[in-house]
């Protein structure tokens, strides 16, 4: 292995030197067509933050209707048009933005804005590479993504309006476009730009892979890699298994559009017409959607996970309580998510038998999620708690996790399901646990590593204030919805007008409806803060966490390839904080043991003999008593 | 150098600040002066001025105003307090950490309150004898997830207050204790075996019955469409007869095919009245997408497929009257409604359920009219029944006291065959 690296190294120290005395970058290729991992990350950031500025807007349009289904508001006639008649936002179009907001949360932002931003950037960073293994196929993996965007930003701009069947788009709603408007033109639409995402996803996927396994620097074995990029690498690991079969079912679903094939219909009616469809099942679609769909929900959290585990561990000064743990209970869940998709329908008319077995594989993959809760919690104790904004944020995650995580119990027990299943609940459960939990990972990264990607430091009062007040709202608005759920009220319903019993759940929706406001504007102080630091924000310097991983040291300005001299080697791991008998509080993953005898403790050596006899000869002569394995 | 930077900067805040308020006050009582002098005039109505956006734009960017003059401030002070070699004047660290403690204390009372006022406003206790059971299960599983969630988030938070940083101590280099990440590996796993067990063996209850020969259970055919459901009830054979969605016209809403026997006696109904204490076996179907049939009083829920059949058996154990009693409110009604998004009116898509007695379902399920009419029996080239004029004529009141009146029960069943 060390070899392989260390020819690597050399391979790229040469192309490196190669690039530069060749090549002057302009603008095109620096900011926009660019094959640097860094300014890729940059550019997944930035369409991720819009993106998810948009979904924010699209849910306080729906929001708005939900609290004040019989106002009207002007100003939405005005923006949206035929679409909001009167002010008033039509049925229609409320389900496609229930449905976009989905769609964009789940995939633009929690898969691309988080992986792509953090893989992208950390691991060359924290494993001592020059780049990814394919900088032109990260390059591809990032546009194909922007295209995916753009397409299904476009779907908004046609007649038929964009799609509507909910996110997770079930046939015969979105096959027939007479069923719903969305799913004429506009499902097309959300289909093709699914496809395109797909396709960055794995490409970007194919690229985190090969560069963990192969290009690590001298000494970076598996077991000394950041926790940051054990996530990455799973996460990356279920998008290349799991993606590949959205396709194939998005693909059959384009087929059932557009060329007449049965795949998902069968014994169809619309209105009087019956139509020829026959043979296929519904359910199909709902087996290849949810063996993604599960998967992609531990791809949004196994980032945040990750992320969090690092900045609690940086800003604790304490290492994180049981890696190995922390790993394992990663790749449990890897290994579980692919097992547990039937959670979804265990009240789809799937055989009930089935409903058991997933059930049990569900609440399986609740064991490691505790571990990972309690070592969280191990990790702060006893810890000397640095509040930067990203510790906040990666507390808030802690919080989110739990508080999300705990429903996950109800709704993988088939029985309770019964019941739950499609109300409030399961919105509230996972826009906890997926959606706040994974927000709050991904904020904790960009205030954590904003430094390393713009220079600068991003304003830590302001950060504050976004961070209470995200966090204090997040839970004022997914709260209250527990308890809609659990009243029977379905989700996805336009209006709470029609039904007696839930008329008294309209003062909750104004109030959640100003929560979710004062939420988004909130984020105002966020826009303002990252924008704002990117030209004015003080200059940072290399390593202002006193932080022990390798993108630490490298230059505060950027370069192509990373280090200027030789990438540096690895010696420890990387958790080595408040490491009683070192001077200051960190030991760089870069300081040899040979500089820290005074720290050094047995299990350091893993058993290595020479070492050992090294670390007794000097003990001895230093008169330092050390108990032994 | 720094100390004239200092003089200077503090200056120009005093100025700044100063201008800010002579020209704040100086605004406020122009405004004032005109407020004054418009309501003489005639009083505002402010009404349209809350309700435009401009309203709440400009109230935003005053906030934004507000904040940023605070940081400013702040970032005076500091800048005062760095001039003056003093330590930092604000501890952010501790107030974040307060912060966090605060949060603990409010949220716990926000936890209170929810569970006591919103909790008190959830659905009443199951009308269902599976029901009873995932009541059960629903409780126990939420004491325990309560406790969890609560002592995580006291020992988070409290954590997070105790060890914020200090410059006096450093942290306890502690990277693992493997008896205490086995502790919390087994322990969560051994409760989680236990909900797996319970939740197992109720949901085998649910969906795998032993049928009770003294106790068969009454089918009801129940088929959706975009947006409203179709009850059939299977008449004196208690068969639900065939069906083919190829054979849907605007005569035949369900498709039902009438050389199929059981089907002539097939009934349909406007509301799901069921017998209390008698199982019940839906027959779940769909004409167009999926939808799901949701009862959440009982505790029922199961997706309609196109193409695909689905069961649910359950057992109602209480009457609506009785319930409207237990609720304490007359108006009290069972219902079924849609669960899964199936189009622009999947907000509305509800039936009443009745809950009686046992005599008073036998009286209502006579009244119901029978599905076959004579331009169905035309259709199918089955033998008329008499009286075709009653067709022409929906006036004639379907007389329910008329056991052997086949006809008119086709009658009174022209008007929703017709409404399809």
């Amino acid at each position: 292995m060390s070899t392989i690296t260390l020819h690597d190294t050399h391979n790229n120290d040469h192309h490196d030197g190669h690039d530069h005395g060749h090549h002057k970058e302009t603008f095109i290729t620096k900011y926009i067509f660019s094959q640097d991992h860094k300014m890729i990350a940059k550019q997944f950031l930035i369409t991720g933050i819009v993106m998810a500025v948009i979904a924010m807007g699209l849910s306080i349009l729906f929001r708005l209707q939900l609290a004040w289904p019989d106002k009207s508001f002007p100003i939405l006639e005005t923006f949206l048009g035929k679409w909001a008649e009167g002010g008033r936002i039509k049925p229609d179009f409320y389900l496609a933005l229930v449905t976009i907001h989905g769609t964009i949360m789940v995939f633009f932002v929690l898969t691309a804005g988080l992986s792509g931003t953090f893989s992208n950037l950390l691991i060359p960073l924290q494993l001592g590479v020059r780049d990814m293994a394919s900088p032109f196929m990260n390059m591809l993996s990032y546009w194909l993504f922007f295209v995916a965007c753009v397409i299904m930003m476009a779907s908004f701009f046609i007649e038929t309006g964009p799609a509507s069947a909910g996110w997770t788009v079930y046939p015969p709603l979105s096959a027939i476009p007479k069923a719903i408007s969305g799913s004429a033109m506009g499902m097309t639409l959300w289909l093709i730009s699914m496809v395109l995402f797909v396709a960055s996803q794995l490409m970007g996927g194919i690229n985190y892979i090969s560069t963990v396994l192969n290009m690590r620097t001298k000494g970076m074995d598996l077991w000394k890699m950041p926790l940051t990029i054990w996530a990455f690498f799973l996460t990356a690991i279920l998008g290349v298994l799991s993606f590949p079969v959205l396709v194939a079912g998005v693909v059959l679903l384009i087929f059932d559009r557009s060329f007449g094939t049965s795949f998902y219909l069968s014994d169809i009616v619309m209105g009087t017409q019956v139509l020829p469809n026959e043979g296929g099942s519904p359910i199909l679609w709902q087996h290849l959607f949810w063996f993604l769909g599960h998967p992609e929900v531990y791809i949004v959290i196994m980032p945040a996970l990750g992320i969090s585990s690092e900045v609690i561990s940086v800003n604790s000064r304490k290492p994180i309580f049981g890696y190995h743990a922390m790993v394992y209970s990663l790749i449990g869940i890897t290994v579980l998510s692919f097992i547990v998709w039937g959670h979804h329908m265990f009240v789809t008319g799937m055989n009930p038998l089935l409903g058991g077995v997933f059930m049990i594989t569900t609440l399986i993959i609740a064991v490691p999620s505790a571990v990972k809760t309690f070592n969280y919690l191990a990790t702060l104790w006893r810890g000397n708690i640095r509040f930067t904004p990203a510790m906040l944020c990666a507390i808030g995650m802690v919080s989110f996790f739990i508080s999300g995580g705990l429903t996950g119990i109800f709704l993988g027990n088939a029985s309770l399901d019964i019941n739950l299943h499609d109300t409030y609940f399961v919105v509230a459960h996972f826009h906890l646990v997926m959606g706040s939990a994974a927000i709050f990972g991904m904020l904790a990264g960009v205030y954590h590593w904003f430094p390393k990607m713009f220079g600068r430091m991003m304003n830590a009062k302001l950060g504050y204030l976004h961070f209470w007040l995200t966090f204090i709202c997040a839970y004022l608005v997914f709260f209250p919805l527990h308890f809609l759920g659990l009243d029977g009220v379905p989700r996805r319903y336009y209006a709470f007008t029609e039904f007696e019993f839930m008329q008294k759940w309209v003062t909750v929706n104004v109030f959640v409806t100003w929560a979710a406001i004062v939420a988004a504007l909130a984020q105002v102080a966020f826009l303002f803060n990252f924008f704002y630091s990117i030209f004015k924000g003080k200059k940072a310097t290399q390593n202002p966490w006193e932080s022990n991983t390798l993108e630490w040291t490298t230059p505060v300005e950027h370069i192509h390839g990373n280090w200027p001299g030789e990438i540096p080697t690895v010696h420890r791991w990387p958790y080595d904080y408040s490491k009683p008998g070192a001077e200051e509080d960190f030991i760089p993953q870069t300081v040899p043991y040979s500089q820290t005898m005074h720290s050094n403790m047995p299990h350091d050596f893993e058993g290595n003999a020479e070492s050992e006899r090294i670390q007794r000869e000097w003990d001895a002569a230093n008169g330092i008593v050390r108990e032994q394995h | 150098m720094s100390l004239r930077k200092f003089i200077s900067n503090k200056t120009i805040a005093a100025l700044a600040v100063i201008v800010t308020v002579f020209a704040n006050t100086s605004a406020f009582a122009q405004e004032a002066a005109a407020g004054a002098a418009a309501t003489a005039a005639k009083p505002i109505d402010m009404l349209p001025i809350y309700k435009s956006v401009a309203f709440y734009t400009l109230l935003f960017l005053l906030v934004c105003l507000f904040i940023a003059i605070i940081g400013k401030a702040l970032r005076v002070y500091e800048l005062t307090r760095e001039a003056q070699d003093k330590p930092e004047g604000i501890n952010w660290n501790t107030i974040n950490a307060v912060l966090f403690i605060l949060f603990l204390i409010v949220g716990l009372g926000g936890v209170y309150f929810e569970y006591t006022v919103h909790g008190s406003m959830i659905l009443p206790d199951a009308a269902s004898e599976h029901g009873k059971k995932i009541d059960q299960m629903f409780n126990i599983t939420l004491i325990l997830t309560t406790i969890v969630f609560i002592g995580t988030h006291i020992v988070l938070f409290v954590f997070s207050y105790i060890y914020k940083h200090s410059g006096k101590r450093k942290a306890y280099y502690y990277p693992h204790n493997n008896a205490l990440e086995r502790i919390w590996t087994i322990v969560p796993a051994l409760v989680l075996t236990v909900l797996v067990l319970m939740g197992f063996l109720t949901w085998r209850s649910i969906f795998y019955k032993i049928e009770d020969p003294n106790n068969k259970p009454i089918s009801i055919e129940v088929t959706s469409q975009q947006f409203s459901w179709t009850i059939r009830y299977p008449g004196a054979d208690g068969v639900v007869g065939l069906k083919n969605y190829k054979l849907i016209t605007g005569t035949n809403g369900l498709g039902m095919d009438f050389n199929d026997k059981n089907n002539l006696d097939d009934q349909m109904a406007e509301e799901m009245v069921i017998p209390v204490n008698k199982p019940v076996r839906l027959i779940l179907t769909s004409k167009d997408v999926l939808h799901s049939f949701y009862m959440p009083h009982f505790r029922v829920q199961l997706n309609t497929v196109p193409g695909m059949t689905s069961y649910f058996e359950f057992t109602p154990t209480i009457t609506t009257a009785d319930m409207q009693a237990k609720v304490n409110d007359p108006a009290f009604k069972f219902l079924f409604l849609c669960s899964k998004i199936c189009g622009s009116g999947h907000y509305n898509m509800q039936k009443v359920v009745r809950v009686v007695s046992q005599a008073e379902y036998d009286a209502w399920i006579a009244e119901q009219p029978l599905i076959i009419n004579n331009d169905l029996r035309k259709e199918f080239n089955l033998p008329l029944v008499a009286d075709p004029a009653a067709g022409a004529t929906p006036a004639a009141p379907a007389d329910s006291t008329a056991t052997a009146g086949k006809d008119s029960s086709a009658v009174a069943m022209n008007k929703p065959a017709l409404k399809k």
